[in-house]
């Protein structure tokens, strides 16, 4: 079978940006409880990444990659996604990981620098952030083939950025994904940068979409910073993927608003007066006028709602901060499923110069 | 027992563990229809079908980043990469995520992944398919690393690989994939991993070898004998985790040590052997440790391979030099 390679450049938008619905938007995602849904899942995950920033900034997390303004895009997919599915996400896509059951503390501990952030409680079976551009689209593919060998209805996931699309691996196992046509949905979060390349510098392709024609794979392009329009866009690729009918391939357009992560400048790089005006079409006043409009949504509710969730975040904080420190033993347990006879005199050299009170394990 | 050269051995050990279980799968490039270039994989396709045994597009990054993907899920993918030279581009794979996926994840996901690729000189092939890149790999934390030097060696440590619950990277000596038959019992039976055979026991010299080059040590270790020098040959098998023990107890016994590694000198795996010595046999040591390595050259072509590769002249060489420096 071969992919419709008429990809539309438009993209699918049912919420303009000053919340106005477009009339063919789809029920699915307008019934209030899914747009209330997708509109505190973002408000969540914008205090959590406030608060991640403001800790680099005063020494007590690692570096941290902000997603702010490109919250619709985790929380549409994530929220679309089953239990069951996986996820093989970027180190922007925390958006999503909150949505499906990862905690804030499981974030703020593999920021932190601490590898028992990616021992995530739930989903057992979903893969740690990749940090290597675009390497992790070639795990979902594999992944991907697991579920169909069983005849299992599970859809591999895979979010990336712009600036991943220029790897090898993108299109070598975007090819290989529509060879075998396996249950598999790639997102590219096109937020316009990677770190400093605009993405006119990555490409000379009219759309990133478009890169799916060349490997018989379904592209589209939707608005990423349309809650609406994201949910529905990777709810339609899920369903296809779980139906036997192959992968897909998202671009979700959205902007970055913050740095690239928080040892980054972007001034150095980007007009402000550009950053300004991507910040007026940003997804949560976009969803919150809607909601406002159709009278589901007050001041009150937003007040609560900024409560809650800050009172969460301080939870998350303190039990992130009051984290106990790894023994010197984590670094050699789980290598292997068991430390090869030959490298404990390593291990005991780093035990006997390990601090004081780390020496057990 | 069946008389089986290596590269048949290869054959039945997949093909006992496709039977065994359901998990493993294999891929690669022209593994199905075709039985892979050197025939390691035939009828294995048309035994266990064309989703358990995959013809991948060509694309060795992307192979190696789907069986990662596999083994995370469950699976027990077996990959064939065609020349050990074309591994290169999944490193990356290997290296970021093969190797490390337990780790980062404290023990949630795993990688259960083999990568098998034909390794080494000596069969006068084209360019880029002489590769010896074993000390790049063995310098990976998290991987392992094994090469067998005969056929009854690559039917049971393949076994093991592919049992074992972490990754492994298997190197089959091209040159031995044909070279002699040997009886494999075939009775499913693993060998050991992570542990060095002593293929020929003696007093004055170890020589330490791996893969293709064990042949060419034991060779010089018969014509070495007619002149009274007794040899004792090591067959590394695992490189990483390498068993230093056994070397170890071999030098303390001889003394002397020479060490035959196929690859460029520099940086090889020999240099690890060496620096064990250095660090815990010193004082055992009748003779300094000699290394017969390729040299920090490019693998030549065809034409001038057999003088690029360390042969039985260069090795004996070497270890009546450990002789007489300690006489």
């Amino acid at each position: 079978m071969v992919a419709d390679v008429s990809i539309p450049i438009d993209p699918i938008r049912f919420l303009a940006p000053d919340g106005e619905l477009c009339a063919t938007a789809p029920a699915r995602e307008i019934a209030a409880e899914l747009a209330l849904t997708l509109y505190r899942a973002m408000a969540r995950t914008r205090a959590y990444d406030g608060k991640a920033v403001a800790l680099q900034r005063t020494g007590k997390l690692g570096t941290f990659a902000s997603a702010l303004g490109q919250e619709a895009i985790g929380v549409g997919v994530g929220a679309a996604m089953r239990k069951e599915d996986v996820l093989a996400p970027s180190y922007r896509d925390h958006a999503a990981q909150l949505l499906r059951g990862i905690s804030m503390v499981e974030n703020l501990v593999y920021w932190g620098g601490d590898e028992r952030g990616s021992d995530f409680a739930v989903p057992r079976a979903d893969f740690p952030i990749c940090v290597p551009v675009g390497t992790q689209i070639a795990h979902a593919t594999g992944a991907a083939y697991a579920f169909a060998l069983r005849r299992e209805t599970r859809v591999a996931v895979t979010i990336i950025g712009d600036g991943g699309t220029s790897t090898g691996d993108f299109y070598s196992a975007l090819n290989m994904a529509g060879v075998w046509r396996v249950p598999l949905v790639v997102v590219v979060n096109n937020n316009q940068w990677a770190i400093s390349t605009p993405c006119s510098r990555e490409t000379a392709a009219q759309t990133l979409a478009h890169k799916a024609v060349a490997a018989g794979v379904d592209g589209v392009r939707v608005d990423g910073n349309d809650a609406i329009a994201m949910h529905h866009v990777a709810a339609r690729a899920l369903d296809k993927a779980r139906g036997g009918g192959g992968p897909t391939l998202i671009e979700a357009l959205s902007y970055r608003l913050g740095d690239h992560t928080t040892a980054d400048d972007a001034t150095r790089y980007r007009d402000p007066d550009v950053v300004r005006r991507e910040a007026t079409r940003e997804p949560l006043s976009r969803l919150r006028s809607h909601l406002t409009k159709r009278g589901l949504w007050n001041e009150d509710a937003e007040a609560k709602l900024m409560r809650d969730n800050a009172e969460e975040v301080e939870r998350a904080v303190e039990a992130y901060l009051a984290t106990p420190p790894q023994s010197f033993s984590a670094m050699f347990d789980h290598l292997f499923a068991q430390l090869p006879a030959n490298m404990r005199d390593q291990y005991e050299e780093a035990r006997r110069f390990a601090p004081n009170g780390a020496r057990h394990g | 027992m069946t008389e089986l050269t290596l590269v048949e051995a290869v054959n039945r050990a997949l093909a006992h563990e496709l039977e065994r279980d359901d998990a493993v799968l294999l891929l690669g490039e022209d593994i199905g229809v075709n039985g892979g270039v050197f025939r390691a994989t035939l009828g294995l396709q048309q035994r266990f079908g064309c989703e358990r045994v995959i013809d991948a597009p060509l694309a060795e990054a992307a192979i190696a980043g789907a069986a990662i993907g596999m083994a995370a899920m469950g699976l027990k993918p077996i990959v064939e990469i065609q020349f050990s030279g074309f591994l290169y581009p999944a490193m990356d794979q290997l290296i970021n995520h093969a190797s490390r996926l337990r780790h980062r994840t404290r023990g949630r996901l795993s990688c259960p992944m083999v990568l098998r690729a034909p390794n080494g000189a000596g069969i006068h092939a084209p360019e880029h398919h002489s590769e010896s890149p074993e000390a790049m790999l063995a310098h990976v934390p998290g991987l392992r690393v094994v090469i067998p030097s005969s056929p009854s060696r690559a039917y049971g440590l393949l076994l093991a690989a592919i049992r074992d619950p972490d990754p492994v990277v298997f190197l089959e000596p091209t040159r031995l994939y044909r070279l002699f038959k040997q009886e494999v019992a075939e009775d499913g039976e693993a060998l050991p991993l992570d542990t060095c055979f002593i293929s020929r026991e003696g007093r004055d010299a170890t020589l330490v070898a791996w893969g293709g080059m064990l042949h060419e040590a034991l060779a010089a270790a018969d014509r070495l004998a007619e002149e009274g020098i007794d040899c004792e040959v090591i067959d590394v098998a695992t490189l990483k985790p390498l068993d230093g023990e056994t070397i170890l107890r071999s030098v303390e016994k001889t003394g002397r040590c020479v060490i035959v590694q196929e690859a460029a000198r520099t940086a090889g795996f020999g240099a690890e052997i060496a620096a064990l010595l250095a660090e815990r046999a010193l004082y055992f040591l009748l003779a300094p440790v000699k290394r017969v390595t390729g040299y920090d050259v490019v693998i030549p072509l065809a034409r001038l391979e057999n003088q690029y590769l360390p042969s039985v002249d260069r090795i004996a060489a070497a270890v009546r030099e450990t002789m007489e420096a300690s006489s």
